[in-house]
């Protein structure tokens, strides 16, 4: 069974200066395991095809199927969790408390709750800091959080939609590589979109470039980069073909309008 | 060397406390001298008018006591407000009806009744409002209806039909207090139940939280500034509606009567005393609320 699977998916918003096509005729197929990034100028769709496949909006047109579900029912049955731009922590509750809070929506009983909040803050290397409020970690920290948030009641999806866009080059290597690492040792499907070539080529198995009006995948790359990555991969001669590859990818679906 | 570095920090203490005090204290003074001003010349005219009818010469220094020491001044002076306040509150048995500690009581009573009424009827209508797109539709005209009503036409209405069903007493009051005080709040727990962005509701959606979950960890928490900050209006809206309710219906305990009572008979000090009572009840409990505000939001992570 595919973990994500999608047919024909389009999805049009109404909007007062007349239909906008948010995607048109997505297909893509995304195995168990896979680390898939989508990749695109703003409006191409990713974000939106993203939040399709978490439930979170509704498309009009094809069939898009999560772990063989309807979407709707792979969100109840926490198939996934989802890490925004932003780390969305109360700053009312600890950093212990705020991965405990889904775990509490969804019902899991106070020990196992402890027992699970303890074993994604070591996934995240954050041990220690349970007790903190989210004011007194950095901002890289921050987001480390919201992804043990994500990761606390073991859905087999994570979906990421530009988790470290709003961090500075230094974080953000270092949580790629921390991610990286995490994915190998976990084994999760994750869908992550972004703005940057190097982070896809970097982190993905899969990389699906999308372009806008109407959006749509242009082309879809398999990397051919082994799963042990060190970060100066990057200045190799595959890396760089990649690179370039997902650039042509970008260029062909943009007209200069 | 030693020596100043030593006495830096207490230095700069002190210049820190005179740097609050000193405007503080320059603005109280020339309210005072204003004050005393004001009383000389409009309580003069009076002096004025009884020197000449007993056929006397008032000297200036004679005409400046008189004018400070009269029983029923126009203006009194800050010194016999003073003592009017004094006499009030410390000079009698707090039980007495000429205590002002005793009035101010009865006022404070109605107005916590009535901010508590208040504070739960703007809470809920809020979450009302806020869940329910025609309940914001049928609710907020009247709500700000209400308000546009002056409370002195309100208010002997609410006291006169109350009594004739036979209730008096605290409830009309409060019932008055609650009218002015659940609006502020009502429309800050509005305004804050609905701060949680898009990105707060959907990693809620993310994980199938249900309504109630939804409301009682991300709304009801987030809400809390702007439910502080209604509060501390709400509280003194209340004392204000109180004060208005007692006025009408001769009611005979309470600041609004001392107030009234107070202008029945000219007693201007009375009136000042009882006016002082009430701005400090106020300030008071505006400061409680504050506190119990700074309290909560730094515990909470929210204080700015």
């Amino acid at each position: 069974m595919q973990t994500i699977e999608a047919r024909g998916v389009s999805l049009t918003f109404q909007t007062a200066d007349g239909p906008v096509h948010a995607l048109k005729d997505v297909d893509l197929t995304v195995a168990p395991g896979e680390f898939v990034s989508f990749i695109g100028p703003s409006g191409c769709g990713k974000t939106t095809f993203l939040r399709s496949i978490a439930a979170l909006e509704t498309p009009t047109g094809g069939t898009l199927r999560v772990n063989g579900m309807e979407p709707d029912a792979a969100r109840r049955a926490r198939a996934y969790g989802y890490v925004f731009q932003a780390p969305g922590l109360y700053p009312w509750r600890t950093i212990s408390g705020n991965i405990s809070l889904p775990l509490e929506i969804m019902g899991f009983s106070k020990a196992d709750r402890a027992e699970r909040i303890a074993r994604v803050m070591d996934l995240v290397e954050l041990s220690g800091f349970g007790g903190k409020f989210p004011w007194q970690l950095s901002g890289g920290m921050q987001q480390r959080a919201s992804i043990a948030r994500a990761l606390a009641f073991d859905a087999d999806i994570l979906l990421m939609d530009e988790p470290f866009g709003a961090l500075d080059e230094i974080v953000r290597d270092r949580l790629n590589e921390a991610l990286l690492a995490l994915w190998r040792k976990t084994g999760k499907t994750i869908g992550f979109v972004t703005h940057s070539i190097p982070e896809a080529v970097y982190l993905s198995t899969k990389i699906v470039v999308m372009s806008p009006r109407p959006g749509r995948i242009t082309r879809v790359i398999d990397s051919t980069l082994p799963p042990d990555r060190p970060l100066d991969i990057r200045d190799t001669p595959e890396f760089i073909a990649l690179a370039h590859e997902v650039r042509e990818g970008l260029r062909e679906g943009h007209s200069y309008d | 060397m030693t020596d100043a570095v030593l006495n830096a920090p207490t230095a700069r203490r002190w210049r820190l406390s005179t740097g609050n005090l000193l405007p503080i204290l320059t603005v109280l003074l020339v309210i005072v001298a204003v004050w005393y001003l004001a009383a000389m010349r409009m309580n003069a005219t009076w002096e004025r008018d009884q020197a000449v009818r007993a056929g006397v010469e008032l000297t200036l220094p004679d005409l400046i006591t008189r004018t400070l020491t009269q029983d029923r001044p126009v203006l009194p002076a800050p010194h016999q407000v003073a003592a009017g306040l004094w006499e009030g509150v410390a000079g009698q048995p707090v039980t007495s009806r000429r205590s002002l500690v005793w009035h101010a009581w009865v006022t404070l009573s109605a107005t916590l009744a009535g901010f508590a009424i208040g504070t739960g009827a703007g809470v809920l209508l809020a979450v009302g409002i806020v869940h329910s797109r025609s309940m914001d539709q049928s609710v907020m005209p009247w709500a700000v209806a209400s308000q546009t009503v002056p409370i002195l036409a309100i208010a002997p209405m609410v006291i006169v039909v109350m009594s004739s069903a036979g209730i008096t007493g605290l409830l009309p009051k409060a019932i008055i207090a609650a009218w002015l005080s659940f609006f502020p709040v009502l429309v800050g727990m509005v305004k804050g139940l609905r701060t949680p962005d898009a990105m707060q509701t959907d990693l809620m959606r993310s994980w199938s939280a249900s309504g109630s979950q939804q409301f009682w960890r991300l709304r009801l928490p987030s809400s809390l500034p702007y439910l502080f900050a209604s509060l501390k209006v709400a509280i003194a809206a209340a004392l204000v509606g109180t004060i208005v309710a007692e006025l009408p219906s001769g009611a005979t305990a309470g600041l609004g009567a001392r107030l009234l009572s107070g202008s029945y008979y000219g007693q201007t000090v009375q009136i000042w005393s009882a006016l002082f009572v009430a701005a400090i009840l106020a300030a008071t409990l505006v400061a409680i609320v504050s506190v119990i505000e700074r309290r909560t939001l730094t515990r909470m992570g929210l204080a700015r």
